[in-house]
């Protein structure tokens, strides 16, 4: 079984977003970056899979050079081969994602399974992973929390509005996958050593522009309140209490 | 200027996403509803008194009188049974070029995002998701604000494609009846489509409702990292029972595997909106806030006075909640 996962690196934002000064991205000279979380997951069920049923784990990335870094984290918790699709640090647009995407994997593959996260963190697109599996003709389905995979099929559930549902697909197919499918391993310390020493193959697509065009970031007025202190420790209860009473909820 | 907008259903009705999906749309044009039909969820028998003129696609009277209340003058019930997402993006492309649509709009949900991904994927047209406006531009473009990091940052951005294809943030648009509402006309259409359309077919299954009580309970006690550890939600789950609610938690507590996913309140969680929020050793980072931001109250119990979820709360009690929820439950439990 060849799997694929495509993973994005984004900033690791805690409390408070801070924007460049230019409003064109968020500073990140504070803070780390990461592997978006849907997709830590997607590595995560695409490294079990392996294990049960052998084959190897592709992780792919377009970012920039930096970008190694996140795909070294994905080796370290199992995958066996990684490919940075390198870009100059450029916001690229789903479309010439998409296209980048799924050029490196029609040179690397085939692969039976190719795995997305639902949506990334940061650009929150929702699309890159059904674009490519049109790319490359191939079945799709989103927002997965539950996965099987057997005799040349799929079988994925989600839930929709308190049910659930169920899809059953041929492989290959593309599949994205949300937080909570699964709850992914921390690397290993021989996992750490195999990564740092793992080649990553490099790609160098071209950017270009597309329809939807970023003009500037903001941060949202209605994140500058500042609660009430309502009081400290056990001593605050009385107020809890009444509070609680005027806003109707107390039994 | 026709602008098509995607209907989810609610039952027999037309859900509030949907609603929202439709004041957003009728300030980009005139708008034309587009409803899937769906056996499962099509009335017994013969509508009464239905507006409907086109056949049976499954469109009842109270989900026409709700898409005309919101602004649709128009409605097309289209003929295909179920949820199949490339499908549906197929019907979308062909009445959009029926109508001669400028632009396509859905609620910004997982059927909104993957039906108008599969569309943008199908035309090759860009797709803005989950915008929060939209107002004409120069030159036929649209400018559109739209959220990042699900919400917590704003994108201001210019949209250079017709159709225009958005998705609505669901919580960024109240749902407002239309003025002059009319009967809506409801035509059937059938979608041209090739096996490969229908490879991906959902089979749905009323089974377990994972995270649905928590996304519209009416009280939420929430716990972070703060709860300890696996073993510090008794009196969370405690609180929780006496005010009728139920508990999450922050993507701390399930990444570690103290408490199951279903519970996670967050950008990666569920999206909550309670009358009354109480959070309880979180700190609050961003992708926390991003899925309790539609909470109407939000209480923040905390030992840092500096937490970032002490600029966003509305109330804040400065503590450690292992003193604070004790003396909480004690003190409804003494009121009788």
């Amino acid at each position: 079984m060849e799997v694929a996962v495509c993973v994005k690196r984004v900033p690791m934002v805690g409390g408070k977003i801070v924007l460049t000064a230019d409003g064109q991205d968020v500073d990140t000279r504070m803070s780390g970056f990461t592997v978006s979380p849907h997709e830590e997951c997607a590595v995560e069920e695409a490294v079990r899979l392996a294990e049960r049923d052998g084959g190897r784990v592709t992780v792919l990335t377009l970012g920039p050079a930096a970008a190694a870094d996140q795909l070294r984290d994905m080796l370290a918790i199992g995958a066996s081969r990684a490919v940075l699709l390198e870009t100059d640090g450029r916001e690229w647009g789903p479309i010439a994602t998409a296209a980048a995407i799924a050029d490196a994997l029609r040179a690397g593959g085939p692969y039976d399974l190719i795995l997305f996260g639902n949506e990334a963190a940061d650009t929150g697109g929702f699309q890159v992973g059904v674009r490519v599996a049109h790319l490359l003709g191939l079945p799709c389905v989103t927002g997965i929390k539950h996965l099987e995979v057997s005799g040349g099929r799929l079988r994925a559930g989600r839930e929709y509005r308190g049910t659930e549902e169920a899809y059953d697909l041929p492989l290959p197919a593309v599949v994205s996958v949300k937080e909570g499918i699964n709850l992914p391993r921390y690397p290993s310390l021989p996992g750490r050593l195999r990564a740092k020493r793992a080649v990553i193959e490099r790609i160098e697509p071209v950017w270009h522009a597309e329809g939807l065009r970023k003009e500037r970031l903001r941060v949202p007025a209605a994140q500058h309140k500042q609660a009430e202190i309502l009081g400290t420790g056990a001593g605050a209860v009385p107020a809890l209490v009444a509070l609680l009473d005027d806003l109707g909820v107390l039994p | 200027m026709t602008v098509l907008c995607l209907v989810e259903r609610d039952g027999e009705h037309a859900a509030e996403v949907s609603l929202r999906a439709l004041t957003f749309a009728r300030s980009l044009g005139d708008v034309t509803a587009v409803i899937m039909g769906n056996a499962a969820t099509r009335p017994a028998g013969p509508p009464p008194g239905a507006a409907d003129s086109g056949g049976d696609a499954g469109v009842g009277p109270a989900l026409a009188a709700d898409v005309s209340a919101y602004g649709a003058a128009e409605v097309y019930a289209v003929g295909l049974d179920g949820y199949a997402p490339q499908a549906w993006a197929r019907a979308l492309e062909g009445l959009a070029g029926e109508v001669a649509a400028t632009a396509v709009v859905a609620a910004g949900t997982d059927r909104g995002h993957e039906v108008l991904a599969h569309l943008g994927a199908i035309t090759g047209l860009p797709m803005a998701a989950n915008c929060a406006s939209a107002e004409p531009g120069t030159g036929g473009t649209l400018r559109l604000v739209r959220h990042r990091w699900a919400g917590s940052l704003l994108e201001d951005a210019v949209l250079a494609a017709s159709p225009a294809l958005l998705t609505v943030a669901v919580d960024a648009v109240p749902a407002v009846p239309a003025g002059q509402p009319a009967p809506a006309a409801v035509r059937a259409y059938q979608p041209v489509l090739d096996e490969a359309d229908l490879v991906a077919s959902a089979t749905e299954s009323a089974g377990r409702a994972g995270g649905a009580s928590l996304a519209t309970a009416r009280v939420v006690v929430g716990g972070g990292r703060g709860v300890g550890g696996p073993d510090g939600f008794g009196v969370l789950e405690e609180l929780a029972g006496l005010l009728g609610g139920v508990v999450g938690v922050s993507r701390v507590v399930t990444s570690e595997g103290w408490r199951p996913h279903q519970q996670q309140v967050g950008q990666t969680g569920t999206r909550i909106s309670p009358e009354l929020y109480l959070a309880c050793g979180i700190s609050g980072a961003i992708q926390h806030m991003a899925g309790c931001l539609s909470s109407k109250h939000i209480v923040a119990v905390n030992t840092d006075a500096g937490a970032p979820i002490i600029a966003r709360a509305d109330y804040a009690v400065i503590g450690d909640l292992n003193e604070v929820l004790p003396a909480l439950v004690a003190a409804i439990r003494a009121r009788g």
